[in-house]
């Protein structure tokens, strides 16, 4: 068979055409020139791990943005739209907005002062060496397993959608992310992500244009979706009164504490995968503008993600089910309602553009925790723990091997997913459990001087147990979620948010007994990592139009009027 | 560092203009000659105005990102 006849003749779900698969090809290309040409950029180590920390604010913030816009996400929030209505939307705005703008104004002058390349770099310099150990090997071991699980789904997405063998997908995309990325190092996972989020945003945009076209309108796609589900799918605050007023059976106490507060706070802040685009500014007042910027266009993600989910609602003929109810009776998943509004609209070119977004989302999400882990590994465990005094070339070198090992590891897991499906709630479980103690230990130690080495790794340890122990007690028992979310009417959804909200406070509560409890660390060794005791550089006499804080003001008003509007 | 390197933004530009290049002439296909299986919403021909659309910013991105533009603006 030729690959154009592989192409065209097993298509399942949208059928492509020869100016499709064009595109898709010249996307392939393109992402490896670019790697190629960027290899000549990546020589010392703060070139490959670090893109030469001289990235603009416009690209760091899309980078930042583009490294968790992955095709999962785009197909998961469009289908959990379908499924609850638009309180999916409470993921991009109180669940990402305010903790982007957190990292920007509070947390990243200590990253970007200390000088750390890591987040486990930061723990190490302000807690010490456990802390880093610990907080490192989770995340590496963490991330490449999440890859592969990701890899696993994405291509079993391509499969329905476009018919391609599991082995194809895998195989395809993560050498190219492995080339590119080996070969430019950071530089070019960055670059490369805004190409990708651009290609994103011009693959998906048509979509809610001609659905709402079709619908008559956002006034009209209310009724549509009110009359076939009901008028709460399309409030984000009015029924998050009780439990039991909203399809999501959550209330606002998870919502704003657990997503808000806690988790999203522990993602945006503490995840290395999108922190470290922003170590790779060129100065401080680009690292604080990055965040600002991705925040800003964060708020309207949900016209490509949610608003696609909400039109398939109101305006596809078939009703759609959850994945086991889909392969029982035939029909499609919530999961499909994203390619079934591409397949419904998109003739030729577009659809291949369309198809590009999702393997573009894919690949900017993999390269995202690639160059993460093999920064990690490099610096926090190999350099840390293994090999203290190598030369930089020697490092360098180990992060180009360690990203083609990382990619093989991560393909080794979709092998596996592929064989037991079970292990990828379990990984994706795994993963929850270090974000927010992880955010609990960063922030006491950024704002509280008084946080000891000790404290912070007990708090990182006791909060990450205190997860893994609630998870495992729902796991053996579902009726415990009344307890875990207090509340007899929580459904699955709410025990991810108390979950990250309980850990989170038996982290700080750990933290803050056990610092009280044994010597604190001198002032002098905590200069340029504690609020209070680090100098804050002067911005200088820059316009208001410049400052930080101006445009984040900017973001968190369009932000509070959003949620009014859609109340 | 001492290489100069071209512009991320001229990648992005290149990459619109020729899929926004692709889609437009697949539109004008579609539209010259239409097919019997068509999409939701053919009649608008979507492929002809988001292509054409693409293209351009392509267009003024690979002009305005251009390594001679890129260089008279740095002197």
């Amino acid at each position: 068979m030729t690959l154009a006849a592989f192409f065209l003749e097993t298509s399942r779900l949208v059928r492509l055409s020869s100016v499709d698969i064009l595109i898709i090809i010249f996307y392939f290309a393109l992402v490896l020139a670019i790697g190629f040409y960027l290899r000549g950029h990546a020589h010392t180590g703060e070139d490959f791990f670090m893109a030469g920390r001289e990235m603009t604010a416009w690209v760091a913030g899309l980078s930042f943005l583009s490294a968790n816009l992955g095709a999962l996400e785009l197909m998961g929030w469009a289908g959990s739209a379908y499924q609850y209505g638009i309180l999916a939307t409470h993921w991009y705005w109180v669940g990402a907005i305010p903790a982007m703008l957190f990292l920007a104004l509070v947390m990243m002058p200590f990253y970007y002062i200390s000088k750390t390349h890591s987040v486990p770099g930061y723990l190490k310099l302000r807690f010490g060496e456990s802390s880093r150990a610990l907080s490192a090997v989770s995340f590496a071991f963490m991330t490449v397993l999440m890859s592969g699980v990701n890899m696993f789904a994405m291509a079993k997405v391509m499969q329905i959608v476009l018919g391609w063998p599991l082995s194809f997908s895998i195989w395809i995309s993560s050498l190219t992310v492995a080339i590119y990325v080996a070969l430019g190092g950071l530089r070019s996972a960055i670059f490369n992500e805004v190409l990708q989020f651009f290609l994103i945003w011009a693959g998906a945009l048509l979509i809610p244009i001609l659905g709402l076209y079709e619908a008559g309108g956002w006034s009209n796609l209310k009724v549509l979706i009110t009359q076939r589900a009901s008028a709460e799918y399309v409030h984000l605050w009015s029924g998050l009164g009780h439990f039991s007023n909203n399809p999501m059976g959550i209330n606002w106490v998870g919502i704003v504490f657990g997503l808000g507060a806690v988790i999203s706070m522990g993602y945006w802040t503490t995840d290395f995968l999108v922190v470290q685009r922003i170590l790779a500014a060129k100065d401080m007042r680009s690292a604080q503008l990055a965040p600002i910027i991705g925040a800003g266009f964060k708020m309207f993600v949900p016209i490509i993600v949610i608003l696609p989910g909400l039109l398939g609602l109101g305006i596809l003929p078939m009703k759609l089910s959850g994945e086991a109810d889909a392969l029982l009776h035939g029909g499609h998943s919530y999961n499909d309602v994203l390619p079934l509004m591409l397949a419904r609209y998109c003739g030729p070119g577009l659809l291949g553009l369309g198809v590009t977004a999702l393997i573009a989302g894919f690949m900017s999400g993999m390269a995202g925790n690639v160059s993460a882990f093999t920064t990690v590994w490099t610096y926090d465990i190999y350099r840390a723990l293994i090999n203290k005094d190598a030369s930089d070339a020697h490092y360098v070198k180990m992060g180009r091997w360690t990203t083609v090992i990382g990619v093989l590891i991560s393909v080794g897991t979709a092998y596996l997913v592929m064989r037991a499906a079970s292990i990828m709630d379990y990984v994706q479980a795994l993963f929850s459990f270090f974000i927010a103690p992880l955010f609990g230990t960063v922030l006491l130690g950024m704002l509280w001087k008084r946080a000891t080495g000790p404290g912070g790794f007990w708090g990182l340890l006791c909060g990450t147990m205190t997860s893994i122990g609630m998870w495992a007690w729902v796991h053996a028992d579902p009726s415990a979620l009344r307890y875990v979310a207090l509340s007899s009417e929580a459904k699955t959804m709410a025990q991810d948010m108390f979950q990250a909200l309980w850990s989170f406070v038996v982290c700080v509560i750990v933290t803050v007994t056990v610092s009280l409890l044994t010597k604190p660390k001198p002032d002098a060794e905590l200069e340029g990592l504690v609020y209070g005791l680090t100098p804050i550089p002067a911005e200088g006499p820059v316009s208001v139009l410049h400052k930080p804080v101006f445009w984040a003001a900017v973001v968190a008003t369009i932000f509070v009027i959003l949620n009014i509007i859609f109340w | 560092m001492a290489k100069k390197e071209i512009s991320i933004w001229l990648f992005i530009g290149f990459a619109l203009l020729v899929n926004g290049v692709l889609i437009l002439g697949a539109g004008i296909y579609q539209y010259v000659n239409p097919p019997a299986d068509k999409v939701v919403l053919f009649q608008l021909h979507a492929g002809i105005w988001w292509g054409g659309l693409l293209a351009a910013i392509g267009a003024i991105y690979c002009w305005y990102y251009s390594p001679g533009k890129e260089a008279a603006r740095n002197q």
